[in-house]
């Protein structure tokens, strides 16, 4: 696909560690439950000049506040900024080395801890602790060197509560978490190279088995461009299969603002001005819900001109949207939303009131447009000001800012790009040395790699190569061993509950996160001591996803297994029916006849034995 | 820890200084980035770069290794401007020593300066200009472990020359360490002051978001702008919040936590006054009321004074020749104000030579009560003085005042036990 090779995206990744805070000796975990809330207020500090932002500072005096709750075990005096921190931990620098030599890259021969200034409230000491680790690495995807800029060891976030009344609560849980930050250049070229990268770069860090799974431990931020496009950030996607949909809909959003662009060009459109217009009594008897809504809150209607934007806002059968890229960003100013000339008449606003809005507005030429927003003057100002802004902004093409990945592959305006962060010393961790015998010592002890793995589970435990692969991919090739070690000859019936019984089930709505590895390892204890036959595996797992106890699970759904005489006495039932049919056909009547056995036992026994038993009960009535 | 002398040299061959960007060229290896100032904590061959990325990474240096200049950086100079005078406002006073609360990064070089002027600091929190006047005067730039005697004299000269320059109040920015030393020797001092003398710390330097100087710089303003309360106090946080803020008695108070925002304590009084974020000052004692007089500086300090905290096993061996060399004691004794029978003898023979001997108790909260035991009883008769419930390092600050400012040791004992800046009391109530 020619559009797919004119991507350059690169991928950050950050992954949380599962060993002690970075700083602190508490544990690592969330919890249900915070106590107390510190309020505190962070303030913009001097900057290099020694000039304080006074924007800045209007906006701390104008007032954002935060609360901070503890949580029991998970925070400390380090977390709330009220002790100097301790560290880093020990395993946690560990696995940051030892990840950076599995990405062959350069490691720093001092690593300094530093700030990194954010002030909005999710740290609380108005920074957040990083060290770049090792620069230059690389990893290899599906035969194409992917390079890694930088491994960063850092420490995660406080959790966002909620937001009321002008403060934000956090919970200092996840505060101080390690994360491993690597990121890697803007190598990749297609959507789904994305997805690999992500992918082998996910299996990397698992393979130092000091990483956290399941949902939140692992999040991607990615930037994409294309040619004559401009690096737009989406940060936090956390579905490892959305990638590739990110990045084929970023790239296509900014194909389609580059064609935009053109027509505008060709057009010879001009700026708009973002002097808005009061036009509220043209709504006087309008029957449209928002726009009633509005008035009624005493809100008002103000409008913007914008000639020669007609039919790229929203035109060419949906395919130009510039409309949607206004809306978004007069949304981030408070307001419910605009409605911009190229889809009105609708959303209950007459063809009356548009013709009058064309009239005052003067707005008649062949591609003059407008748009509109009904709320409170002030808001309805700014939001009308920043969606011309953007209108504006097509003029010059892609605009590069941060955007939120949403759950269906699109992405939204989250706010404009970050520039270069502050960072200074963190003087309260001193450096640390890296010496080469440190290194030495790491080098000669690195994790097994994934394709190393795989080839141990096809040698050691008979799956084929396909399996293995799947195995190490979807992170089950550790359990895997542990059955296969604590259990003989369940290797096959292990692999295809993770390969293939887990899709289905979580394909039936079944949430397979809720069985934990003791419950697979008690599951699988019982179908080795043929408690249950490997036929009601699936069952008993969904009844252990629903919350039974693996060992309640079997006789819970009538699926004990049945000794070999009851096997047989129903065995010879089902044959005893069907006598008739039996003599008819023979030996040959028992491919037929599996069917209706195995319904009768209902998995009660394992079909290679209710096979065998039934072979026999067919030479039994034949003689 | 310096660098190594091969280093050395090659940075002033190549002429590189702190917040140049150069380039080190170390094999087939080359690192671009701002020279920043050595850590001293790194090794000696270790250069210290930020990177573009703004990360600092530190590289060791070979004998083969190249350094190179390849930009300088620009020089700032912010221009300073002293805002005209607004009428109507108080005026305060910023009187600057240091500590962490006038602690700041030079973000050019990464190192840690020691000291923002106090101008610096009132820049740093412009607010400060919409409740008063602010004038400013750097005196000293030091952690408050280094404040001595010395400066307390300095300071408390500055302090009455600012007040009786028409201060209305004056803010003294001071390190955390041994600001209720300070405060006790002001108290001590500068008498019935007749105006507000604040000193306030951070347990937080300046130069992060979090640091709590700004707001206890501006609860400390707006108490004393309020303009309703003369003496020397100390204003620190309440809670670990930057939501209430604490007025402590300076003759009271005491660093009770090595971290904490909180760390400062009332002890066995309730703090003097509460102020709210908003700037609402609550009084919870009854304070003495500013007055037009001038100020006054007794600064004379005899510092052939000493401290010690009894504890087990102390030998008298060690401590006798100690305690005899000197013209006044202040033990912190255990319990009500006791010590063990060796250090009893000690004790009464410096009696027996005219050493004033103090009595005072590590426990910090409640009274020395010398009657209660044999002990006790055994050293009230050989002539310790219990001191009730004055905090020890108080005790011992104004001995040294009170031995230097007295007509003899019998004159400076009577000053001991009567209360002349709020440093003891009768009554401790329920708190």
């Amino acid at each position: 696909m020619k559009d797919a090779q004119e991507i350059v995206c690169g991928i950050e990744i950050h992954q949380q560690l599962s060993t002690r805070k970075l700083f602190c000796s508490c544990e690592s975990r969330l919890c249900d439950e915070g106590e107390g809330a510190y309020f505190r207020k962070l303030r913009p500090t001097t900057g290099e000049s020694g000039e304080i932002d006074r924007a800045a500072l209007a906006q701390y005096n104008k007032g954002m506040g935060f609360r901070y709750q503890m949580a029991e075990d998970v925070s400390c005096l380090v977390d709330l900024d009220e002790e100097p921190p301790s560290g880093p931990d020990p395993e946690a620098l560990e696995t940051a080395l030892v990840f950076s030599e599995m990405l062959h890259a350069k490691i720093a021969d001092e690593i300094h801890f530093m700030r990194k200034v954010v002030v909005d409230g999710s740290n609380t000491g108005g920074y957040q602790r990083s060290a770049l680790i090792s620069t230059g690495g690389w990893v290899e995807v599906n035969g194409r060197r992917i390079s890694i800029l930088s491994v960063c060891l850092e420490e995660d976030a406080a959790r966002k509560i909620e937001e009321k009344d002008g403060e934000i609560t956090f919970r200092l849980d996840r505060l101080g978490i390690p994360l491993i930050e690597v990121a890697t250049g803007p190598d990749i070229r297609s959507p789904e190279e994305a997805m690999e990268t992500a992918l082998r770069i996910g299996t990397l860090l698992r393979a130092t088995k000091r990483v956290k799974r399941g949902i939140g431990t692992i999040r991607e931020d990615l930037n994409i461009s294309i040619p004559g496009g401009a690096r737009v950030e989406l940060k936090g996607a956390q579905e490892l299969r959305m990638l590739p949909d990110y990045v084929a809909n970023e790239a296509k959003r900014q194909k389609m603002l580059l064609t935009i662009k053109d027509i505008l060009i060709q057009r010879g459109t001009e700026p708009a001005d973002t002097g808005t217009e009061d036009v509220t009594d043209i709504f006087a008897g309008s029957e449209s819900k928002v726009i009633k809504g509005a008035l009624s809150s005493k809100g008002k209607v103000l409008a913007v001109r914008l000639p020669g934007f007609a039919g790229v806002m929203n035109g060419d059968g949906g395919n130009l949207r510039l409309g949607a890229e206004m809306a978004q960003r007069a949304r981030s100013h408070g307001v419910k939303g605009i409605f911009h000339s190229d889809e009105l008449p609708a959303y209950g606003i007459e063809q009356r009131c548009v013709d009058d809005l064309i009239g005052r507005l003067g707005m008649n030429g062949a591609n003059d447009a407008f748009a509109i927003c009904a709320a409170p003057e002030r808001k309805a100002r700014s939001a009308l000001t920043a969606a011309v802004e953007r209108a504006n902004e097509a003029l010059t093409g892609v605009p590069e800012e941060t955007r939120d990945p949403l759950p269906d592959g699109t992405s939204k305006y989250s706010r404009p790009l970050p520039g270069a962060s502050r960072m200074y010393p963190e003087t309260d961790v001193p450096p640390i040395g890296i010496t080469d015998s440190r290194l030495d010592h790491i080098r000669a002890d690195l994790p097994e790699l994934p394709e190393e793995t795989e080839e141990r589970l096809i040698r050691e435990h008979g799956v084929n190569r396909q399996q293995a692969r799947q195995l190490v991919r979807q992170d089950f090739s550790e359990l895997f061993e542990r059955i296969c070690s604590a259990y003989s000859d369940m290797s096959a019936a292990a692999a295809t509950t993770f390969l293939n019984t887990y899709s289905e089930l979580e394909r039936s709505g079944v949430d397979t996160s809720r069985i934990s590895e003791e419950d697979i390892m008690a599951a699988f204890s019982m179908l080795s001591e043929s408690k249950f036959a490997k036929e009601a595996l699936p069952e008993i797992l969904k009844e252990i996803a629903a919350g039974t106890p693996p060992e309640k699970a079997p006789a819970k759904l009538g699926l004990e297994s049945v000794d070999d005489s009851e096997a047989q006495r129903i065995i010879e039932s089902v044959v005893k029916e069907r006598e008739e049919f039996v003599r008819s056909k023979g030996k040959a009547a028992a491919g037929p006849l599996m069917g209706p056995v195995m319904e009768s036992l209902r998995g009660k026994v394992d079909g290679k034995k209710a096979s065998r038993l039934l072979s026999e009960a067919i030479e039994k009535l034949i003689g | 820890m310096v660098y190594s002398e091969m280093l050395s040299k090659k940075l002033e061959g190549a002429d590189a200084k702190e917040g140049d960007r150069i380039s080190l060229r170390k094999g087939d290896e080359e690192y671009v980035g701002r020279l920043m100032a050595h850590h001293d904590f790194s090794a000696p061959d270790i250069l210290i770069l930020k990177m573009s990325s703004g990360y600092n990474i530190g590289i060791r240096v070979l004998k083969d290794s190249e350094i190179k200049v390849l930009e300088r950086p620009a020089v700032k100079t912010v221009e300073r401007e002293e805002p005209e005078p607004r009428k109507g406002l108080p005026n305060i006073s910023l009187v600057s020593t240091g500590g962490t609360i006038a602690s700041f990064v030079d973000y050019r070089t990464g190192a840690v300066r020691p000291a923002m002027s106090a101008s610096e600091l009132v820049d740093a929190v412009p607010e400060l200009r919409d409740i008063a006047n602010i004038k400013t005067r750097p005196l000293f730039s030091i952690f408050s472990e280094n404040m001595d005697i010395i400066h307390w004299q300095k300071l408390a000269d500055a302090v009455a020359e600012e007040i009786n320059a028409g201060a209305d109040a004056v803010i003294v920015p001071h390190g955390t360490d041994t600001m209720s030393y300070t405060a006790a020797a002001l108290s001590f001092m500068l008498g019935d002051v007749p105006k507000p003398v604040v000193l306030v710390g951070a347990q937080r330097s300046s130069d992060r978001p979090s640091s709590d100087a700004f707001s206890n710089l501006m609860a400390c303003a707006r108490f004393c702008a309020e303009g309703k309360a003369a003496g020397v106090f100390v204003v620190m946080h309440e809670g670990l919040g930057d939501d209430l803020f604490s007025v402590h008695i300076g003759s009271r108070v005491r660093k009770m936590h090595t971290s904490r925002r909180d760390a400062f304590r009332s002890i066995n009084v309730p703090p003097a006054a509460t102020v709210s974020k908003d700037g609402k000052v609550e009084y919870l004692t009854e304070l003495r009321a500013p007055s037009p007089g001038k100020a006054e500086a007794r600064t004379a300090m005899d510092d052939g004074t000493i401290l010690l905290q009894y504890y087990p096993g102390m030998d008298p061996k060690v401590f006798a020749p100690i305690i005899s060399g000197s013209r006044g004691v202040v033990i912190a004794g255990t319990g009500l104000g006791h010590v063990g029978e060796p250090m009893c003898r000690v004790l009464k023979d410096a009696c027996d030579r005219g050493i004033a001997v103090i009595m005072t108790t590590q426990c910090l909260g409640g009274t020395t009560n010398m009657n209660v035991y044999d002990t006790g009883r055994d050293l009230l008769s050989a002539g310790v003085i219990p001191v009730g419930d004055m905090l020890p390092e108080v005790a011992y600050v104004k001995l040294m005042w009170a031995l230097a400012n007295s007509e003899s040791v019998e004159d400076a004992k009577r000053m001991m036990t009567e209360t002349m800046a709020n440093e003891s009391g009768n009554r401790r109530c329920l708190l």
